[in-house]
């Protein structure tokens, strides 16, 4: 039983000019200990799905189909359905999310010891000795000092800190299922690859699930077990994380694969994708990245794809041109896509 | 042969309510016409300080900035102006960069009038159409008259870009240029700041804390690494990527995750002594690395400062450790 089944979720914000489709149809599933990467350039609905998620979408936002499965002890509920009470149990008890701005995610007016105890006491906690027990254990795992940070303002703390208390925060009611929305941007190298090793560290020791929004791909290919490749608001692309980096099937994904240069090994063809992302409210008809796409034919501009198996059961692209994607980019499976192109 | 643009021995400090900051230490650099050159280092490396001493906007505490030969800050008048047209920056955040109220074409316009390279609209319209063709911005009338919040982050950047071209740069110092565009398009700004650099032999200096973008960039140039005030490595570009000498170097290259699964997995980790960097209100003395390098010697490292030093492969490092391993392993090899 997967915990977490998203089917068939489309999101749209209401604007003047008309609704702006910015999640569409999109269906995944994330089973238990599993990690998932949501893939896309900015625009391409990460973030807004993130959000629907937990339902915290801001006002203006409308969920016009789908459900959101979640799943405890063998209990199925549709996050759409559910009340306000249980909402609020599922938000951070059982879904914790850590967001981009992370270093604003503070309230700048009080201690992170008045934060722990703010998050515990909304979740009906009120036990200060074992919420103080709690909260050292917490930042004893994210390798702080807790004599040190619990007494500090958030502006006391250096970035990687801020980051890392925000993750011990996401922990504390021990969720099910963590998101993060670019959990490591705006942090420098060290600091990144030290985040990135703690979030490797607390997966394997809690067992949570996680989903994680990122536009560098390099992460990805740290973490995930599984990646979804997002474009114009839909699922393009689905694959398990070595599929996906040495057998894209999608021209976006390859596209992606290929604007991102290495540091070590070959440099290969690097390019940027060419155009930009269509306008999510009058959407071109046929395939979205059809105008973008350098093997799209006179049928790719006539109907959008669904998603087709490629490969294998567990790898789908939305193209009908996969195979001709399959045959440029060759079989050698170990060779990354920028020199395949070069 | 005379760098066209040189940094000797700059320091910059700051005074603040805790004491002197000294952002900068002691760098030296030197840079030819049309070279292609990247400064990477973590926040507070002082990458930025450097780039604005280089630009002229920070007057330097100590040491000298030479352009053609001339130290800058002891020239007055024509001097100082045509100084002022050589150099220009182009800032990080497009969104800040540009003035929201003005169209594209009164911000570029306004540096044609102001440096008397346009007389009349005409010549301007002309000139400014020719600027936005050069930065790939075509066809120009669609975006001439456009305010900055009408263009996307990359185009607001080529925008900025081409108010650096107004005066005929002979220096571009590019401060994270590319580092708040999304990632699909900063390869095509790179290529067009590499493009200026050989096409108008412009000299062009990113600032960068993304190691891969400074790859692509100096792939036929140079690559700088700061650490805490001071130019800790130097050396061609591949050199650097494929065997950095500094052991600061050797970390930052070990921690960048790559877009690889199989190369990002098995990548030989660098562990350092400690995650804390120093502050610059209190540096520890001798190398300031020592604290956290894992060749770190007693008696030496936390006592020396480090001075930057040409090494066999044509690089510079500022690391005793390094310094003396390959210069015996090359008299080894010469033996």
């Amino acid at each position: 039983m997967p915990v977490l089944s998203v089917r068939s979720l489309s999101i749209d914000y209401l604007t003047r000019r008309g609704p702006v489709h910015a999640v569409r149809d999109v269906s995944f599933e994330l089973e238990k200990s599993e990690t998932l990467a949501i893939i896309g350039e900015s625009g391409s609905g990460k973030t807004t799905l993130a959000v629907g998620l937990i339902r915290l979408s801001p006002r203006g936002t409308k969920v016009t189909s789908g459900e959101i499965l979640y799943t405890k002890d063998g209990i199925t509920n549709d996050i759409r359905k559910i009340d306000d009470d249980d909402l609020r149990e599922y938000r951070w008890a059982e879904c914790a999310m850590v967001f981009q701005a992370a270093l604003n995610s503070f309230n700048p007016v009080i201690t992170i010891w008045e934060q722990f105890l703010d998050t515990a006491r909304a979740h009906g906690l009120h036990d200060r000795h074992r919420i103080r027990e709690r909260a050292a254990e917490l930042l004893d795992l994210v390798h702080l000092d807790a004599r040190r940070v619990l007494p500090a303002f958030p502006h006391e703390l250096s970035g990687g800190m801020k980051q890392r208390v925000l993750i011990a925060l996401a922990l504390m009611l021990e969720p099910q299922l963590v998101i993060l929305d670019e959990p490591t941007t705006a942090l420098d190298i060290l600091t990144q690859r030290s985040i990135i090793d703690l979030l490797r560290q607390l997966r394997q020791r809690l067992g949570f699930s996680m989903i994680f929004i990122s536009h560098d791909l390099s992460i990805a290919a740290e973490l995930a077990d599984r990646m979804i490749t997002m474009y114009a608001g839909r699922v393009v692309e689905r694959a398990k994380v070595d599929d996906m980096f040495y057998r894209p099937r999608h021209p976006y994904s390859v596209a992606l694969l290929r604007a991102v240069p290495r540091v070590t090994g070959a440099l290969g063809s690097v390019a940027s994708i060419p155009g930009s992302p269509p306008d999510l409210i009058r959407l071109p008809k046929g395939c979205t990245y059809a105008p973008r796409c350098p093997y799209a034919i006179e049928a790719c501009r006539e109907a959008d794809p669904p998603l087709l198996e490629v490969d294998t059961p567990q790898h789908e692209a939305a193209c009908i041109r996969w195979q001709h994607v399959a045959e440029v980019l060759g079989s050698n499976a170990e060779i990354p896509v920028a020199e395949k192109l070069a | 042969m005379t760098a066209l643009i040189e940094l000797d021995r700059v320091s910059r400090t700051f005074h603040t309510p805790d004491g002197p900051i000294t952002a900068v230490d002691a760098v030296s650099l030197a840079l030819d016409a049309g070279e292609a050159m990247c400064l990477v280092g973590e926040s507070g490396c002082g990458k930025t300080t450097t780039g604005r001493l280089l630009a002229g906007l920070l007057r330097p505490t100590g040491g000298r900035l030479l352009y053609e030969g001339k130290d800058v800050w002891q020239t007055k008048g024509a001097d100082l102006a045509r100084f002022r047209r050589a150099v220009q920056l182009v800032h990080q955040d497009p969104y800040a960069s540009l003035n929201p109220t003005r169209t594209v074409f009164q911000t570029l316009s306004a540096p044609l009038f102001r440096h008397k390279k346009a007389r009349t609209g005409r010549q301007a319209l002309a000139s400014v159409n020719e600027l936005l063709q050069r930065v790939d911005l075509t066809p120009p009338e669609n975006f001439i008259a456009k305010y900055p919040h009408q263009l996307s982050g990359g185009q607001r950047q080529r925008v900025a870009i081409a108010r650096a071209l107004t005066v005929d740069p002979k220096v571009i110092v590019a401060d994270e240029a590319v580092s708040m565009v999304d990632v699909s398009i900063r390869i095509s700004l790179l290529n067009l700041l590499l493009a200026l650099g050989r096409e108008f032999g412009v000299t062009i200096v990113l600032i960068t804390h993304d190691l891969a973008v400074a790859r692509y960039f100096a792939r036929e140039g140079r690559i700088g690494v700061m650490y805490l005030g001071r130019v800790v490595e130097l050396a061609d570009t591949e050199s650097l990527v494929g065997d950095p000498a500094h052991p600061y170097s050797a970390a930052l290259i070990a921690a960048i995750p790559e877009a690889d699964p199989d190369i990002t997995r098995t990548k030989k980790r660098v562990e350092l002594r400690s995650a804390e960097i120093p502050s610059l209100l209190s540096l520890p003395p001798g190398c300031a690395f020592h604290p956290r390098c894992p060749l770190s010697e007693a008696g030496l490292c936390d006592v020396k400062i480090p001075e930057l030093l040409v090494i066999p492969g044509s690089r510079e490092v500022a690391c005793h450790v390094a310094v003396r391993e390959r210069t015996s392993e090359r008299a080894a090899a010469t033996a």
